[in-house]
């Protein structure tokens, strides 16, 4: 198994409030960091340093839209730590079918 | 279906399974309480788990090993924490190596499981698991698709790899 350090990337930048909004308000995509930063009572300069982190994490990336250059999430790598959970939950649901088979079973299964 | 709750917290990384059965609480905690009943439960039919260390006490270690498909037996560990039966369990578990000792190169997840009577003779069992970096979450989910998962799961890499969001 090899270890890959993009998902520590992917939380990492997700460990903070204020990427965390930046995130959620950039799905839309019609914002530039310049309007992202009007947003947040903090410099331009430390959301842009936020937008950063969080293109290096590929949680979002710059694209073109006329003139203009906007911010956009990544959906897919959003999705990341949700479905790594989502298969965890499938692996705990399997094992309590299980759980519940057992105990529905005859008495034999208590000897 | 006897699971009655999942809560997935992506942030402090945990997965937090609730379930209830028709049993007593005693009952249940033979399940994990009696190596030969845990085993058939912890993996699946195509993915057996036998025990071969179990000593349910505070500091006591449990070991085992799964038998893949392909005959591979890919091996585990547990160290108890504490216990309180029928009530409670929290254990670390991780990786072994081929001769039974610890897997350093892997991160070791933690569980506690709760077990309450919630009267007309059923019980509520919980299970909350714990992973200490968000890479050790991937390692473990990975390690539980291993023993755990069939054909419905490929490996972490595959669904990291994936270009597109989920069929939803």
């Amino acid at each position: 198994m090899e270890a890959t350090p993009d998902i520590d990337r992917v939380f990492g930048a997700l460990a903070d409030v204020t990427r965390r909004d930046i995130v959620s308000r950039a799905i839309a995509g019609n914002e530039g960091v310049a309007e992202l930063a009007l947003h947040y009572p903090m410099s331009f300069a430390a959301v842009q340093k936020h937008v950063a982190v969080l293109e290096r994490a590929g949680l979002v990336s710059k694209e073109r839209n006329g003139r203009r250059k906007v911010v956009r999430t990544n959906i897919e790598r959003l999705g990341v730590a949700r479905r790594l959970l989502d298969r965890y939950e499938d692996l705990w649901r399997g094992r309590i079918d299980r759980m519940t088979d057992l105990l529905t079973d005859k008495k034999e299964t208590l000897s | 279906m006897t699971v009655t709750a999942v809560n997935k917290d992506t942030e402090a990384l945990t997965l937090d399974v609730t379930a209830e059965f028709d049993a007593t609480p005693e009952r249940v905690w033979q399940l994990w309480a009696d190596p030969r009943q845990l085993e058939r439960w912890w993996g699946p039919p195509s993915y057996p788990a036998t025990f071969t260390e179990f000593d349910l006490t505070p500091g006591g270690h449990a070991a085992y090993y799964m038998t893949t498909p392909t005959g591979d037996t890919p091996k585990g560990w547990w160290e108890i924490l504490e216990v309180d039966p029928p009530r409670s369990l929290s254990l670390h578990d991780g990786f072994a190596n081929e001769d039974g000792t610890r897997n350093t190169d892997f991160p070791e997840g933690t569980m506690h499981v709760a077990i309450t009577d919630i009267g007309g003779g059923r019980t509520r069992m919980s299970i909350l698991s714990l992973f200490p970096t968000p890479a050790a979450m991937e390692e473990l989910v990975a390690m539980g698709m291993v023993e755990g998962m069939t054909e419905a799961v490929g490996q972490i890499d595959a669904i990291l790899a994936e270009p597109v969001p989920a069929r939803a």
